[in-house]
């Protein structure tokens, strides 16, 4: 089975080195940009504890703006969760990950796990059809919102196909599954896939500014 | 009479300060090619990317939350008043020359270059439509900082001559006479001695050393003199050593609302040599959200070291002085809501000091909702209100503002932002509105328990 052979091979071992580059390229990129120095007398110490903070408070939004964004938090966190779930939970990936890493642990049941791929495509579905459907989710969208919609769906698909042994012989879908996995390797570090890595800078940044004021982060 | 007091004469006979509505739009200074207009733009642009501004270029997901969060969204349900929309061309502009893939982008021609066209297009969205109330920046779920990049696009904007008419004449104004609305230092002078008298109380004026400087408004000089006043009375009350300077007495900061960091600069550093040169510990700012944020979280970048003394708004100060039982007030019977500024409270950090000197006060404080650092801006923020275009869009978000009020129940409407106050009087004159909206600086100065 070639094409197996190269998506889990080759195909991956380019993929990584790919997404190895670009993320390295990005983030040093980031990182050489001049840093400015905030010389404003602090109102409190503690800005560094207050950037950490942040990260984890956006997790959630401020009681006032929950309603009003409800509906768009509740699919990306079902989706979020979903992908998590099932890359982490899942037995075939955690072994894949132990090839790689030597880590493992202990896979969730094979049922929550497919519940869960089939309720993340759903997630994934509605959040497509509200980025077109939306009016300012639409407008603000681009080439890279739904490239990187399809990137991230496609082993999702891929992934329910291959279990389910729908459409081709099992060695074929999963050839097609990993395959799509090395897609979305690829184009990781290009288009806003990355923000699972900045998210973490642009929060902890705005954090230090608005500790260093004393005022809500 | 300079070429910005005979172009735009001020109209001193509407609710709002500002200039006379002009007969056509202009909203294009100077005269220069448009490549040339789209080149200062950008290269300006550049000019304010760090790791900072870099970081939030790249983080946005299009999750458009922002746009819940915005008082305009909110208002006209019109897509194109989403925040972070607001920063689409300067977004454009990282991504083609500055973002780590620039090469990229332009050998493919994948982010198109800035046309004078779009930057036309946008001036709506980075003045008339977005007051820096720095909502969106709280709800943003990547926790991008959207108010500290309009104010940065903006900076791009003034270079390539792309301000609305109104707002670029009262900052050639605040610029070449030393304040937006014509209070020189003369008239300044003048309209203290004037509140000298009134309040029954001493202005002091250029005092060679004090520990205070304290700088006013031009609105409050102009419009809301009692706050001069009020200033000296509680100042006198506490024994304090402190002093207007005629050299640096106005801290209203246009060259930051248009975008012209040199006037910016030019501004604060005014109020900064004044409190150097008088040996200040301590600056008092106005009633004045804008004031804060320019001197307080802005000034030392513009000194180029930490500022020499502490600066403190307005309401700060009172708290301290309240808490410590310096100052002593008598109770005020009265039911009252409170409008944070949002410069004050939200993007400053000092929401509690109001209320501080509320409770000193004894009043019925019936919060707004939501309110402090949640609460909606008064839609005039950011140098909106100046422009006259805006006026309709304004009165629109002032609506939500209106709701808010009304559903406390609340006899009277305090704040401790000047500009806040006119924006709200002039809504108030427009909606024919039973509501006023006060001074807390005011009603403690009214109040005081003077030995």
């Amino acid at each position: 089975m070639e094409l197996l052979e190269f998506a889990r091979g080759d195909g991956l071992q380019i993929a990584v080195t790919i997404f190895a580059a670009g993320l390295i390229w990005r983030l040093v990129h980031l990182l050489m940009t001049l840093k400015k120095t905030d010389l404003s007398e602090a109102r409190q110490a503690g800005e560094k504890a207050g950037g950490i903070r942040t990260i984890f408070s956006r997790f959630l939004h401020h009681e006032p703006f929950r309603e009003r964004t409800r509906n768009g938090t509740i699919i990306a966190y079902t989706f979020h969760i979903g992908l998590a779930i099932i890359f982490f939970g899942g037995a075939p990936h955690i072994l894949f990950i132990e090839s790689f890493s030597g880590l493992a642990w202990s896979p969730m049941p094979t049922v929550v796990v497919h519940v869960t791929a089939a309720v993340t495509l759903a997630a994934l579905i509605a959040a497509v059809v509200r980025r077109m459907r939306h009016p300012v989710l639409n407008m603000l969208s681009n080439f890279d919102d739904y490239f990187s919609w399809l990137i991230t769906t496609l082993p999702v698909i891929t992934g329910l196909l291959a279990v389910a042994h729908i459409g081709a012989r099992y060695e074929v879908l999963l050839a097609i599954h990993i395959l799509s996995f090395d897609a979305f390797l690829i184009w990781f570090p290009f288009g806003k896939l990355m923000h699972s890595i900045i998210v973490f800078g642009s929060r902890y940044t705005t954090g230090v500014t608005f500790t260093r004021r004393g005022a809500r982060v | 009479m300079n070429e910005a007091v005979e172009n735009h004469p001020l109209e001193m006979d509407k609710e709002r300060f500002g200039i006379k509505e002009p007969g056509a739009r202009y909203d294009l200074q100077g005269d220069i090619p448009n490549e040339e207009r789209v080149r200062k733009a950008m290269v300006n642009f550049a000019k304010d990317i760090n790791r900072t501004t870099a970081t939030y270029m790249e983080a946005c997901v299009h999750c458009g939350q922002c746009a819940e969060a915005c008082h305009y969204y909110v208002q006209t349900g019109d897509p194109k008043y989403t925040p972070i929309w607001k920063l689409e061309v300067f977004k454009q502009a990282y991504k083609r020359e500055a973002s780590p893939f620039a090469p990229f982008y332009r050998m493919f021609n994948l982010k198109k270059k800035i046309s004078v066209e779009q930057l036309e297009e946008w001036q709506e969205l980075i003045y008339d439509s977005c007051t820096m109330c720095g909502r969106c920046s709280l709800v943003c779920p990547m926790g991008i900082d959207i108010a500290t990049l309009v104010g940065l696009a903006r900076h791009g904007m003034f270079k390539a001559g792309l301000v609305p008419h109104e707002l670029h004449a009262v900052a050639e104004r605040a610029e070449q006479e030393g304040s937006p609305l014509g209070a020189t230092a003369s008239v300044f002078e003048d309209r203290a001695d004037w509140m000298a008298d009134e309040h029954d109380t001493d202005v002091n004026f250029d005092k060679e050393k004090a520990d205070i400087l304290v700088a006013m408004s031009s609105i409050e000089i102009m419009k809301y003199p009692n706050s001069i006043g009020a200033t000296a009375r509680i100042l006198n009350a506490l024994g304090e050593s402190w002093t207007f300077r005629s050299e640096g007495y106005e801290a209203t900061n246009f060259g930051m609302l248009s975008g012209n960091v040199e006037w910016q600069k030019h501004m604060t550093m005014k109020i900064i040599d004044a409190a150097v040169k008088c040996g200040a510990k301590l600056v008092v700012l106005p009633e004045c959200g804008h004031a804060y944020g320019a001197l307080r979280w802005q000034g030392a970048a513009m000194y180029g070291k930490p500022l020499p003394f502490k600066v403190q708004h307005i309401s700060e100060f009172l708290a301290d002085v309240v808490s410590s039982g310096r100052l002593k007030v008598k109770k005020v019977n009265q039911t009252v809501t409170f409008h944070d500024p949002c410069q004050v409270s939200r993007r400053g950090g000092a929401t509690n000091a109001p209320r501080v000197v509320m409770e000193a006060l004894g009043v019925d404080l019936k919060e707004m909702t939501p309110t402090g650092d949640f609460n909606w801006c008064c839609g005039g923020g950011g140098g909106v209100v100046t422009i006259h275009r805006a006026d309709k869009l304004r009165y629109k978000v002032f609506e939500l503002k209106m709701d808010q009020i009304e559903n406390t129940g609340a006899d009277t409407v305090l704040s401790t932002c000047s500009n806040c106050r006119q924006s709200f009087n002039d809504a108030q004159q427009h909606f024919n509105w039973d509501k006023n909206m006060e001074s807390l600086l005011e009603l403690v100065a009214d109040n005081l328990i003077e030995d």
